[in-house]
């Protein structure tokens, strides 16, 4: 269980947001809402532990995330804006990379499955530079293929640049981890329908 | 976790780090001939006299080498925290002193060894003797990667900072000073007819302190550039 008390954020002497505070069950979906600037991806990289809130916890089981570390980074997927994936290595590179890092049970059989699975199959040892903004979106979301045992993803805007059969596909990657009991906590501006047992919306700024 | 993850995790980022290096091969050649054109442009300057030549050699080659593993630092973690594999870093289940300590020897591998190796080649343009030759290669086999460690804090501090190149020279050259004098100085003490094993010994010294704290201290730096 995912709980947040009070958090306030304060970026370059500037308040984004005070006193947020949400508990989330194991299937619930949250839906971070607000303007661009409001503090959307502040609040997702603190829940991710990368951004100190000004004020407030956020707790993971109970227990603060700042003291759990590496067990709770276990648990966690985190996909920022940026892809994270590298220019000059392939497709099939980065995915290995990135998973063998998670300690995923990865073989390049399964991870050229997965990114065959997002339609990647032609260019799954293309250097990335050559891909499609789109396509690199698609290199980076193959890594929730192999996180189904974390049990909190945090998603900026995983739908962006994808086209509508990528972003149901993802969608349904998503259900199907809610549908399994994992948390997930996301930003859209898309209007995306996510099936979930449990929903929830947050609206940040004015 | 497996006792053997935390391993697998240090080979993984360095094999993708070799990995990248050699795809990018150019980055690593500029240091090679940043270092090559400083060591020459001295007997250029100074003049054909080879015993100045000789006495002022280590010197030269210890300060070109100091140079060319600064001006390699600033793509230690630039590259990874431009396009966000930085923060998937920092938020692997691993120390993450660890997975600094893989890039750090990473980036030795690539930008320090080839200093050492090609060392004692302009040494010879020096006219250095064969033991001072041989003392030079081993002191920076030893001093580089103390370069590399120490630099590798600056580079965390200085990370997405504005005219960060500079900040980090001033940040990480007062520091370079003690491995500057002891990797000199055992070099300047076999032309001089002594032994160089108390400058060796402290440049080891060096190194193993620099392993021990350097990676977690520029793991901590880390986190906050990263705020």
């Amino acid at each position: 269980m995912l709980v947040a008390n009070g958090l306030e954020c304060v970026r370059g002497g500037r308040r984004l947001f005070r006193a947020v505070g949400f508990e989330l069950d194991p299937g619930t979906a949250l839906e971070v809402q607000g303007a661009n600037g409001s503090g959307k991806t502040s609040l997702l990289r603190m829940l991710c532990g990368l951004l100190a809130p000004a004020a407030g916890e956020i707790l993971w089981n109970g227990a603060d995330i700042r003291t759990l570390g590496e067990a709770y980074r276990g648990e966690l997927v985190y996909l920022g804006h940026q892809n994270a994936i590298k220019d000059d290595l392939s497709a099939l590179e980065n995915l290995l990379v990135s998973e063998t890092l998670a300690e995923s049970a990865v073989t390049p059989a399964a991870a050229r499955d997965s990114l065959a699975r997002l339609g990647l199959a032609g260019c799954a040892d293309l250097p990335t530079r050559v891909l499609s903004q789109g396509q690199k979106r698609r290199v980076a979301l193959a890594r929730l293929l192999f996180r189904e045992r974390c049990r909190l993803w945090v998603l900026d805007e995983p739908f962006v640049a994808l086209d509508q059969q990528a972003v149901r596909e993802i969608a349904a990657i998503i259900a199907a981890q809610l549908g399994g009991g994992g948390i997930v906590v996301y930003t859209t501006h898309q209007e995306v329908a996510v099936a979930a047992p449990r929903r929830t919306e947050l609206r940040l700024g004015r | 976790m497996s006792a053997s993850a935390p391993l697998a995790a240090f080979a993984c980022v360095l094999r993708r780090d070799l990995l990248l290096a050699l795809r990018r091969r150019s980055d690593v050649a500029t240091t090679l001939f940043f270092f090559v054109i400083v060591v020459t442009l001295f007997p250029l300057g100074v003049g054909p006299e080879m015993s100045l030549l000789r006495t002022m050699a280590p010197g030269v080659l210890w300060v070109a080498a100091l140079l060319a593993s600064m001006l390699a630092l600033g793509r230690l973690f630039a590259g990874d925290y431009a396009d966000g594999t930085l923060e998937q870093l920092v938020l692997a289940p691993h120390p993450l002193g660890l997975l600094v300590g893989a890039k750090i020897a990473a980036h030795w591998l690539v930008t320090g060894l080839p200093l050492v190796l090609l060392a004692p080649l302009l040494g010879l343009a020096f006219d250095m003797r064969a033991e001072a030759l041989g003392t030079l290669t081993l002191s920076l086999l030893l001093g580089t990667p103390t370069l590399g460690l120490i630099g590798a804090i600056g580079a965390a501090l200085t990370l997405g900072l504005r005219g960060a190149g500079l900040l980090l020279s001033l940040l990480v050259l007062p520091l370079y000073i003690p491995v500057l004098i002891f990797g000199a100085g055992a070099v300047e003490a076999v032309a001089g007819g002594l032994g160089p094993g108390a400058h060796l010994s402290v440049l080891g010294a060096l190194l193993v302190l620099a392993l021990f704290f350097a990676p977690w201290a520029a793991a901590l730096a880390l986190r906050i550039s990263l705020e």
